[in-house]
C-alpha cells in the first residue's frame, strides 16, 4: 500500500470520526453516531497494520486481544452510577498510551522517519516532548480524580502554602528541560520530562474538590486528545491531529460548559480549594427559624391532586440509587392525570450529561428529561417541585445574597411551585456547604428520610 | 508557492486549526442530554493513538521501543473496546416513549 493510499484513508476514517461526533445531535442519530466511530477505528488500525513496516502481527493481535478483553469485560460489568470513575479511568489509560508512544519514538526514531537515535529532527523532538509531557499530566492527573470519584482518597481539596508557587516553578522547569533537550539530546532529559510531568499531573489536581469534578472530568477528557495530538504532529499523521483536536476541543467546551453551570471562573477552578467535604461558613445560619415537615402520605396526597411535578433530580438521588423508585412514582402519578418531567440542572451529576444517563437508565423517556434553560420559566406554572438529592441547584441565595459563595450560579427555580417537596436525610448543607433558605419557605414542605425509602414509601401510599 | 516546499509543521498546525473549527461547531450541536456518551465516544476515539503504537510494536525484532509498543497497544485497545461498549451501553437506554 502507498503513502499516499494510506493517507486516503486516514482522512475517511477522521471523516467517520466527526460523523460519530455529530450523531450525538440527537439520541436518534446517536447509535448510528457510535457505530460510525467503530468504523473509523477500524479503517484506522487496518490501514496501519498494512503498513510495510509493521510485521509482528502475532504480538500486535495478543494485545489487542487482551486489552480488548479487559476493555470489553469492564464495560460491561460498570455501574451508570460509577460512569465518572470509569472515565477517569480511561483519560488515564490514553495519557499513558501517550507516553510508551513517545517512549517507542524516542528509541527508535527510526521506525517514525523522524531521525536515528539522539539524533532526532529538532521539530519532531518537540513535538514529541510536547506529547510526552501532556500524556503524563493526563496520566496521573486522571489518576488522582479517579480515586476521588471513587472515594480512594478524600474529594476535599488539598493545599499548601506555595502550591502555586511549586506549580509554577515545576512548569518553568518543564518548559525548561524541552528547550535542553533541543540541544543537547539525552535519555537522562526524556525521563526528566516524564518523571516532572507525572509529578504535575498529581500536583495540578489534588487541590481540586469534589464539587469541581465535572470541571477536571472534561479537562482530562481534553487533555487526553491534545496528547494525541502532539503524538500525531511527531508522526507526521493528520489522523492522530484531526482526532486530538475533535477531543481536545470537545473537552474544552465541555470544560465552558460546566463552569458556566457554577459561575466559576476556568481559572478559579484550577486554582482549586473550593467545594470537597471542607466547610465553608454560610452567610446564613439555621438558627431557630421554622421549617414544615410532612410524611410520604402528606406528599403523596398533594401530588395527586396537582395538575404539574417538575421533579428536580441530583446526585443524592444517584447516591442513594433511587432513579428506579422515582421512574415508578413518576409513572403512577401520570396514570392519574399529572403532568410529570423532569428538569436537569447542568451540574447535576459528577460528569457532564450524567443524570441523563441514569434517568435512562430507569426508563424515563427522554422527552421528558428537560435541561434547566427549557423548563425554568415552567417552576411558576407548576404545582409542585419534587426535589430529591439536590441542593445548591435550587437555593435562592444565588440570585439574591451576594455575599455567598455560590451567587450568581444559574439555579433551578423551584421556588417558584405552589409547593417545594424537598427530600433530605437532615438538614446538613449542601456541597458547597451552604444554607438552603428554600428549606424556611412557606411553600416548602421538606421531607426527612433517605431519597430511595421516601420514594418507596410515596409508591405505597399512591397505591 | 510549491507544495513540496512548505515545513510539515505548518501542514499540521493547518490541519490541527481546521480540525478544531470543526470540533468546536460539531461539539456544540451535541444535546447536552448526550454529554456523557459524548465523553466516552471521545475518550474511545482518542485512543486512535494506537496507530502510532502498532508502528512501535510492528517490527520483528524485539526491543525496547516494540516492547512499549506492545503495552500501549494492550492500553488503547482497552480503551477503543470499553469506551465504544459502553458508549453503546448508554445510548440503548435512550428511548422514547412506549
Amino acid at each position: 500500500m502507498t503513502d499516499n493510499i494510506s493517507a486516503i484513508l486516514y482522512l475517511i476514517s477522521s471523516i467517520f470520526f466527526i460523523l460519530a461526533l455529530r450523531g450525538l445531535s440527537s439520541p436518534d442519530s446517536a447509535r448510528q453516531g457510535n457505530l460510525f466511530g467503530i468504523l473509523g477505528m477500524t479503517i484506522a488500525v487496518g490501514t496501519t497494520l498494512a503498513l510495510p513496516t509493521v510485521l509482528s502481527y502475532e504480538v500486535i493481535l495478543a494485545g489487542i486481544v487482551i486489552g480488548g478483553g479487559i476493555g470489553t469485560f469492564i464495560a460491561r460489568k460498570i455501574e451508570m452510577t460509577a460512569l465518572p470513575q470509569l472515565v477517569a479511568g480511561f483519560h488515564s489509560l490514553v495519557g499513558l498510551a501517550a507516553c510508551f508512544v513517545a517512549a517507542a519514538a524516542f528509541f527508535r526514531p527510526e521506525a517514525y522517519g523522524i531521525g536515528t537515535f539522539l539524533d532526532i529532527n529538532t521539530g519532531s523532538l518537540i513535538e514529541m516532548s510536547i506529547g510526552l509531557a501532556i500524556g503524563a499530566i493526563t496520566f496521573t492527573g486522571s489518576i488522582i480524580a479517579f480515586g476521588k470519584l471513587q472515594g480512594l482518597i478524600t474529594g476535599a481539596p488539598l493545599t499548601f502554602t506555595g502550591q502555586h508557587l511549586l506549580n509554577a516553578l515545576l512548569g518553568i522547569t518543564l518548559v525548561a528541560l524541552v528547550a535542553w533537550m533541543t540541544i543537547e539530546q539525552s535519555e537522562s532529559i526524556f525521563w526528566g520530562i516524564f518523571l516532572l510531568s507525572l509529578i504535575i499531573g498529581i500536583l495540578i489536581i489534588v487541590p481540586i474538590g469534589g464539587a469541581d469534578m465535572p470541571v477536571v472530568i472534561s479537562m482530562l477528557n481534553s487533555y487526553s486528545g491534545w496528547a494525541a495530538c502532539g503524538i500525531g504532529f511527531t508522526l507526521g499523521n493528520s489522523l492522530l491531529i484531526v482526532t486530538g483536536a475533535l477531543v481536545g476541543s470537545s473537552g474544552a467546551i465541555l470544560s465552558y460548559i460546566m463552569c458556566k453551570g457554577m459561575n466559576r471562573s476556568f481559572f478559579s477552578v484550577i486554582l482549586g480549594g473550593f467545594g470537597g467535604d471542607s466547610e465553608i461558613s454560610g452567610a446564613t445560619t439555621s438558627g431557630d427559624k421554622a421549617i414544615k415537615s410532612g410524611s410520604a402520605e402528606d406528599a403523596a396526597f398533594i401530588m395527586k391532586n396537582a395538575s404539574s411535578v417538575i421533579i428536580v433530580p441530583g446526585y443524592g438521588m444517584a447516591v442513594a440509587q433511587a432513579q428506579h423508585a422515582l421512574r415508578e412514582m413518576g409513572e403512577l402519578l401520570k396514570a392519574d392525570g399529572v403532568d410529570v418531567r423532569y428538569a436537569i440542572h447542568p451540574v447535576a451529576g459528577r460528569m457532564p450529561g450524567h443524570m441523563n444517563v441514569l434517568l435512562a437508565e430507569a426508563n424515563v423517556p427522554y422527552e421528558q428529561v428537560l435541561e434547566l434553560d427549557e423548563i425554568n420559566r415552567d417552576f411558576a406554572q407548576a404545582d409542585v417541585a419534587f426535589v430529591i438529592g439536590a441542593n445548591d441547584v435550587t437555593n435562592p441565595a444565588a440570585k439574591t445574597d451576594p455575599s455567598s459563595p455560590i451567587y450568581g450560579m444559574p439555579i433551578l427555580d423551584v421556588e417558584n411551585a405552589k409547593t417545594v417537596l424537598f427530600i433530605k436525610r437532615s438538614m446538613a448543607s449542601g456541597y458547597a456547604g451552604v444554607d438552603n433558605e428554600l428549606f424556611f419557605r412557606d411553600n416548602t414542605m421538606m421531607l426527612f428520610s433517605d431519597a430511595k425509602s421516601m420514594c418507596d414509601e410515596i409508591v405505597q401510599a399512591l397505591n | 508557492m510549491q507544495t513540496g516546499s512548505v515545513d510539515p509543521l505548518i501542514f499540521g498546525i493547518t490541519v490541527l486549526v481546521l480540525a478544531c473549527f470543526v470540533g468546536y461547531y460539531v461539539v456544540w450541536r451535541v444535546t447536552p442530554a448526550l454529554h456523557s456518551p459524548l465523553m466516552s465516544v471521545t475518550n474511545a476515539i482518542s485512543s486512535v493513538i494506537i496507530v502510532g503504537a502498532l508502528i512501535a510494536a510492528g517490527p520483528s525484532e524485539t526491543n525496547f521501543a516494540q516492547i512499549m509498543g506492545f503495552f500501549a497497544v494492550v492500553l488503547a485497545s482497552i480503551n477503543i473496546f470499553g469506551g465504544f461498549i459502553v458508549t453503546q451501553r448508554m445510548l440503548s437506554m435512550f428511548k422514547k416513549k412506549r
